[in-house]
């Protein structure tokens, strides 16, 4: 086991390495400087300015400086933030960040294994197709759609929420609902194929003849059973959160580092750009390796399998 | 109750399966009894309708069966007309079953032990703790080696033959007035078959339980079973003690069943097999179904059913051959020999006293 983690630790290193590199040179090849008031500035100006932070040297050099300080410890630091830390910047707006992911993600899940779960025991009713049809919108609506309609809805129309802003339990409402509908359908539609799966496995058989209620059968055998292979699912919808959450925080004027993350983009601040994207990077492997330890504890027969059963 | 003697009478059962292809007649008016502590072997080839039969009496048949008429009483009450809520208070605690393959019916996320405490945790009422406790004891009853520490184990951790053995545990678990054992050795290799069917013979005189025993293989039922039916086509062709079915059988297909077992002294190196496939029981035969497979089939088996001919007080048999206008036919030549051993066998001891019905 601890050989297993020392590899995958490795690797996800190695993954690091290879987002950062690309990302670095993708980022490179974006038109535009991250200078502002370009056309105001005269040739001497605008060399200097580069040459402060290091952008006139030839893009490979800019590449292994960049990578050293990574190695150091050292995202760089932000342009467009009066010189400020990136790494205290992701700091400073992981809260709501991770707040809104966190909520989005408990409502997906439960909502979803609920609605899934309701489609594969109600299979082929009406209670069935009403789930279906649920989760094909949840994910054919894009979350910006369904934030705008939120807001405009919930927000404007009726009031209930307030429509932007950060400043209390209430705005994270609707950016958490708009956030939701996508791993809400994701696991929907999964618990409902693999429920349908395990409903007719000789096990369920098994408890039936036992006498157990529906209720009991579904609760202690097919839900566990179901959930799971549900669990590989984490990584994805992890990331759908991560990438969903740029744009809807900025809909809902969230300072968390989805927003910040955009508008690096939009002005090419070089530091920004390449630390939120190791950041998600990081975070993601993270999700994905604490996915395939999780799925050891909740299956018995993985967990064991290092020790030659 | 009919006879006091039975703790299930089936009468006139008819079930139907809805398919796109149209109405699936899979039971065709089955009537039989199960005494208080016998052991009464199904047996037939696949799609008879043996394990939809015994899933009628656990209300447990698929959702697009439907019971088209026929009762099956069990303690005075028919099983057929109640609800699903008081099937579950039957299911595993007066009537247990027994699944075909060990390695897929144990819940492979749940520790054994849980997994046959459940049953008394629904039926009796126990808390956690003590149902685990009787479960250990169920487990030392089946012959688990080591239980304290094994009931913590998961289903993965034990062999096929230990893993029926777990389920039999569960099916017992609640002391059951009747098991329904639905092939539960096929899926095992042979050595282990002969534990797993001494454990039921020893568990069945410990706990006082009838046994529906379902299978196509008749080696199994000679040292199982005190009475056999026979099922052909979603019908029981013959019905007897397991000396009468074994040699002195009436109808062909009982005779084709025999004929294609091996025995230690079949003669000669090939086996003989039922000709032809069971009929489409979308539409079924007029007559004797099996007349179009048998070779001793003759025209009113393809006009008239055959109703059930007394052989003995214990033994009948839906076959035509039986009637006193019939042809004097004589069976294959192995019948024969089993028929001839079966006469020596009558003279010294006299034939199981049963009760006569019908």
């Amino acid at each position: 086991m601890r050989k297993y983690l020392l590899k995958r630790i490795f690797y996800l290193f190695l993954t690091l390495f290879i987002v950062a590199t690309a990302t670095f040179f993708l980022m490179k090849l974006m038109p535009g400087t991250p200078l502002q008031n370009e056309a105001k500035l005269t040739a001497s100006e605008k060399a200097s300015i580069l040459a402060q932070y290091g952008l006139d040297k030839p893009v490979w050099l800019q590449y292994f400086i960049y990578i050293g300080g990574i190695f150091k410890g050292s995202l760089g630091l932000s342009f467009q933030f009066s010189d400020q830390a990136v790494s205290y910047l992701i700091g400073s707006r992981m809260g709501p960040s991770m707040q809104l992911g966190g909520q989005a993600m408990v409502v997906g899940v439960i909502f979803g294994i609920i609605l899934g779960a309701v489609g594969a025991i109600r299979k082929d009713t009406w209670a069935d197709r009403l789930a279906t049809v649920l989760s094909i919108l949840g994910i054919a609506v894009p979350s910006f759609v369904l934030a705008i309609l939120l807001q405009y809805y919930l927000g404007l129309k009726l009031g209930w929420f307030p429509v932007a802003g950060w400043e209390g339990f209430a705005y994270t409402i609707l950016p958490t609902l708009a956030l939701a509908a996508s791993p809400l359908a994701e696991t929907a539609r999964f618990i409902r194929t693999d429920m349908v799966d395990v409903l007719s496995s000789d096990y369920i058989e098994l408890a039936k003849a036992k006498g157990l209620s529906k209720f009991g059968i579904v609760y202690h055998h097919a839900l566990r059973n179901s959930l799971i292979p549900m669990v590989t699912l984490i990584g994805p919808l992890a990331a759908a959160l991560m990438t969903g959450s740029m744009v809807v925080e900025n809909i809902f004027s969230v300072p968390g580092i989805g927003e910040q993350f955009v508008k690096s983009i939009l002005v090419n601040d070089y530091p920004t750009i390449m630390g939120v994207t190791i950041f998600y990077s990081a975070l993601l492997c993270l999700l994905l390796l604490l996915t395939d330890i999780v799925y050891g504890i909740i299956d018995p027969r993985i967990r064991l399998s290092g020790n030659g059963d | 109750m009919e006879n006091p003697e039975n703790i299930i009478e089936v009468r006139n059962l008819q079930i139907d399966f809805h398919t796109y292809a149209g109405e699936v007649k899979a039971i065709r008016d089955v009537s039989f009894d199960l005494r208080k502590g016998e052991t009464l072997a199904i047996v037939g080839e696949s799609g008879s309708g043996k394990s939809v039969t015994t899933r009628s009496l656990m209300g447990l048949l698929a959702p697009n069966a439907v019971i088209k008429s026929g009762s099956i009483m069990f303690h005075d009450e028919d099983i057929i007309k109640k609800s699903e809520k008081d099937m579950q208070h039957i299911r595993g605690k007066d009537i247990a079953m027994i699944f075909q393959d060990p390695m897929t019916s144990l819940d492979p996320t749940m520790r054994i032990g849980l997994q046959i405490a459940e049953p008394l945790m629904k039926h009796k009422g126990l808390k956690k703790k003590e149902a685990v406790a009787q479960a250990l004891e169920m487990l030392k009853l089946v012959g688990i080696t080591d239980p304290e520490n094994r009931i913590n184990d998961y289903p993965y951790q034990f062999s096929g033959g230990m893993r029926q053995r777990i389920v039999i545990a569960i099916a017992l678990v609640c002391y059951p007035e009747v098991l329904i054992a639905d092939e539960p050795t096929t899926a095992l290799d042979v050595t282990i078959q002969a534990q797993i069917l001494d454990l039921m013979k020893d568990l069945q005189n410990r706990i006082d339980t009838s046994i529906i025993f379902i299978t196509h293989d008749l080696g199994v039922v000679a040292g199982m079973a005190d009475r056999v039916a026979v099922m052909y086509a979603g019908k029981i062709v013959e019905y007897g003690t397991v000396d009468e079915i074994f040699f002195n059988p009436q109808h062909p297909y009982t005779w084709g069943l025999l004929n294609s077992m091996p025995t230690l002294d079949t003669e000669g190196g090939s086996l003989s097999a039922i000709p032809g496939t069971p009929p489409d029981l979308l539409d079924p035969p007029v007559g004797d179904a099996f007349a179009a497979r048998s070779d001793y089939a003759m025209k009113i088996d393809t006009e008239k059913e055959p109703p059930f001919f007394k052989v003995s007080d214990t033994h009948y048999a839906a076959t035509w051959l039986l009637h006193p206008d019939a042809p004097k036919v004589t069976p294959p030549a192995e019948i024969v020999r089993r028929q001839k051993k079966f006469a020596t066998m009558q003279k010294p001891e006299a034939p199981i006293k049963h009760e006569t019905k019908e």
